[in-house]
């Protein structure tokens, strides 16, 4: 059992209670709801005549089912309409903080939280989303809960949990030019597998880490949930001070000196143990692409789709299948497969240091013709800060559409949208069957960077060659 | 799916059904239920759209369309059953179809914690175990039943000592699955850990 870890600190001092069948009631410092799933929750609060416990812990914004073209009211989609409108309602009625479209903090809920300073290091952080997990970058807990929980979070402040194990993931030296946060974490997902990180929060360390931006480091503890832990952290350093310092919600005065005193002391010790370590290479990543229906089902750029007789037993039931769905033949090259829709985008790559990478690719280079390629801010202040910076331009003039900011076609769930068998190059989370909302689309999930390489080209390209 | 839908209340102590049998590794919830149908403000119409995209798939081969597993309500799965989203819509789709539990090599958390929260109990068992199960449906009905004191699963021809949470057992048994009112019980507890927490005077939100 892992002790004096950052996990085992947290989860000890949010503990409220040990319940009689074993688990902890564990206290939630910031819940995050947003319109999906939280109607049901408040449906529930209704049926069980009961309050929200503290209105000033939960915050809400709207962003899987928000437009990304046109954004004015009613939405044309009406089933979207009801569910902002219900939101709006939820929010009134039971005194929550909404940040709607148009207040100019809308946007992605994992994007919003850490851009207001909300999330901080040492908090527990609960989300109705299952990459709530990005907010452990900061030093904090945090994970994806269902309707049920956030019906209780709303009603308790609490939850009912078993404590997790914690593993480290230690990456060494650092990565090489071309190879983003996004490379790395999909490297560390087809290692270890998909289903590895089940009854583990993942601790990301060691020097490839602390050398990332907080914004890449976002972009791992995203996708921890992609490897099957429900949390993943990073212990915090002076970047993750110097990320929440001054921002709307951050500690001001004289409580940010007390909370920087207590954030220091928050870190895994030391002499910490973990239920398990593992320990790979940074420098050895390379540009990753996934060829599969999981994300584990990745190769490096110029890797071939492994034959059968290469994968573990218990790999080639899903690969079978993922060969079949991707129309892929084992042994081929990814290198140079033909794409026909590029996004940019989503939780796991959606901020301004992800346009800004993307941008550098696509100056002055122009969009291939048989590519439709659209970029959506993660929030509205991301799209403020590109549209300052230019970036929004250096995307037109390229031939990339530029977006209202929302989850858009991470999960299709507006009118972003496969269509038929398309192939999308995609910097989200997710390449499961039916993902990007045709029943036969296929994703390739890659970083913000091969994306625009890949839009450029039309097919799958290695973004060094463009990055010298 | 069946029309008549009650949900499960209070303490649920045995199962008896009829298995119905899944097979494939790392099923997401997109899978289960895709996406668009998550555009609603309750979960009453969910059953109808379990598996929708493979449903359509597969013409009427898919599990869930096959006339002698209509009446089905014990599920038999591989291995990081319900990966991905969050989505309480999964099991809450699963359930209105029918499955009032589920047997498999591996649940991903968030499904299990969601199955918990609402009536579902999981039950793990060994890979040979589960395709042992899965072959035997693929040849003839399978009617079990779960006894969750004991965690047994017993039948005409096989049986099965269930392995399950501990802590879930206990939910189960006693009928505490349903969290609120235990949760509710400590709110003096909660109460003072509220002023208790460093950062909580940092942030005012409302």
């Amino acid at each position: 059992m892992s002790q004096d870890t950052l996990f085992d600190k947290v989860w000890d001092l949010h503990k409220v209670s040990s319940l009689p069948g074993g688990s902890d009631q564990i206290f939630i410092g910031l819940h995050l709801i947003h319109e999906v799933t939280s109607p049901q929750a408040f449906g529930a609060l209704k049926d069980k005549k009961l309050k929200v416990k503290f209105p000033d812990r939960t915050v809400a914004t709207v962003d899987h089912i928000v437009p990304t073209d046109n954004q004015s009211r009613p939405f044309k989609d009406s089933l979207a309409e009801q569910m902002i409108e219900t939101l709006e309602k939820n929010c009134l009625e039971h005194n929550i903080r909404f940040f709607n479209i148009g207040s100019g903090n809308q946007g992605i809920v994992h994007v919003v939280a850490p851009e207001l300073g909300l999330t901080q290091p040492g908090m527990t952080i609960a989300c109705g989303d299952s990459h709530t997990s990005t907010h452990g970058a900061f030093g904090s807990i945090a994970f994806g809960i269902g309707t049920s929980q956030v019906r209780d979070v709303l009603a308790t402040q609490t939850l009912a949990m078993n404590k997790l194990k914690v593993r480290q993931i230690w990456c060494d030296n650092k990565l090489s030019k071309g190879v983003y946060a996004k490379d790395l974490v999909l490297h560390i997902i087809n290692k270890l597998g998909v289903k590895a990180g089940a009854g583990f929060a993942y601790e990301f360390a060691g020097p490839a880490i602390h050398e990332l931006s907080m914004e890449e480091r976002m972009t791992i503890c995203n996708m921890s949930i992609e490897g099957g832990a429900r949390c993943g952290y990073i212990n915090p350093d002076a970047k993750t001070f110097s990320y929440i310092k001054n921002k709307l919600y951050a500690p001001k005065n004289e409580h940010w000196d007390r909370a920087l005193r207590w954030w220091e002391s928050l870190k895994s010790d030391e002499n910490s143990i973990y239920d398990d370590v593992i320990k790979l290479d940074a420098s050895k990543v390379e540009p990753t692409v996934t060829w599969g229906i999981t994300p584990g089902q990745s190769i490096s750029i110029n890797q071939q789709i492994p034959l059968l007789d290469e994968l573990s037993p218990n790999d080639k039931l899903v690969a079978e299948e993922a060969y079949e769905y991707m129309s892929f033949k084992p042994g081929q090259l990814i290198k140079d497969t033909p794409v026909d829709v590029c996004f940019i985008g989503s939780c796991t790559n959606g901020r301004i240091s992800d346009l800004r990478v993307a941008a550098k690719v696509l100056k002055g280079k122009k969009v291939s013709k048989n590519v439709k390629a659209f970029a959506v801010p993660g929030s509205e202040k991301v799209a403020t800060e590109a549209k300052q910076e230019g970036l929004d331009q250096i995307f037109k003039d390229s031939g990339f559409q530029w977006r209202e900011p929302g989850c858009s076609m991470c999960l299709a769930m507006n009118s972003d949208k496969l269509i038929g068998n398309q192939v999308s190059a995609s910097s989200s989370n997710r390449n499961f069957k039916g993902r990007q909302g045709s029943p036969s689309g296929r994703t390739l999930l890659m970083s913000p960077a091969m994306v625009a390489a890949a839009a450029i080209n039309g097919k799958v390209s290695d973004v060094r060659e463009f990055i010298n | 799916m069946k029309s008549d839908f009650t949900p499960p209340i209070g303490k649920i102590s045995n199962i008896n059904g009829q298995c119905i049998s899944l097979i494939g590794n790392d099923i997401d919830t997109d899978r289960i239920i895709p996406a668009r149908f998550l555009k609603c403000v309750n979960f009453d119409s969910l059953g109808e759209s379990v598996f929708e995209d493979d449903r359509k798939t597969l013409k009427g081969k898919h599990p869930f369309d096959l006339e002698e597993n209509k009446n089905a309500s014990i599920l038999v799965v591989n291995s990081n059953f319900g990966c991905g989203s969050s989505r309480e819509h999964a099991p809450q789709a699963l359930m209105r179809w029918g499955i009032k539990a589920i047997i498999g090599e591996s649940f991903a958390d968030i499904f299990y914690s969601n199955c918990i929260a609402i009536g579902i109990p999981c039950f793990t068992l060994p890979k040979k175990s589960i395709e042992e199960i899965q072959n035997y449906c693929n040849n003839q009905s399978l009617l079990l039943e779960i006894d969750l004191k004991n965690s047994l699963a017993k039948s005409k021809d096989l049986n099965f000592n269930l392995e399950i949470k501990e802590s879930s057992k206990k939910m189960f048994l006693s009928g505490e699955w349903d969290a609120t009112a235990i949760l509710l019980e400590k709110s003096s507890l909660v109460e003072r850990k509220y002023k208790e927490l460093p950062y909580i005077k940092f942030i005012k939100v409302v």
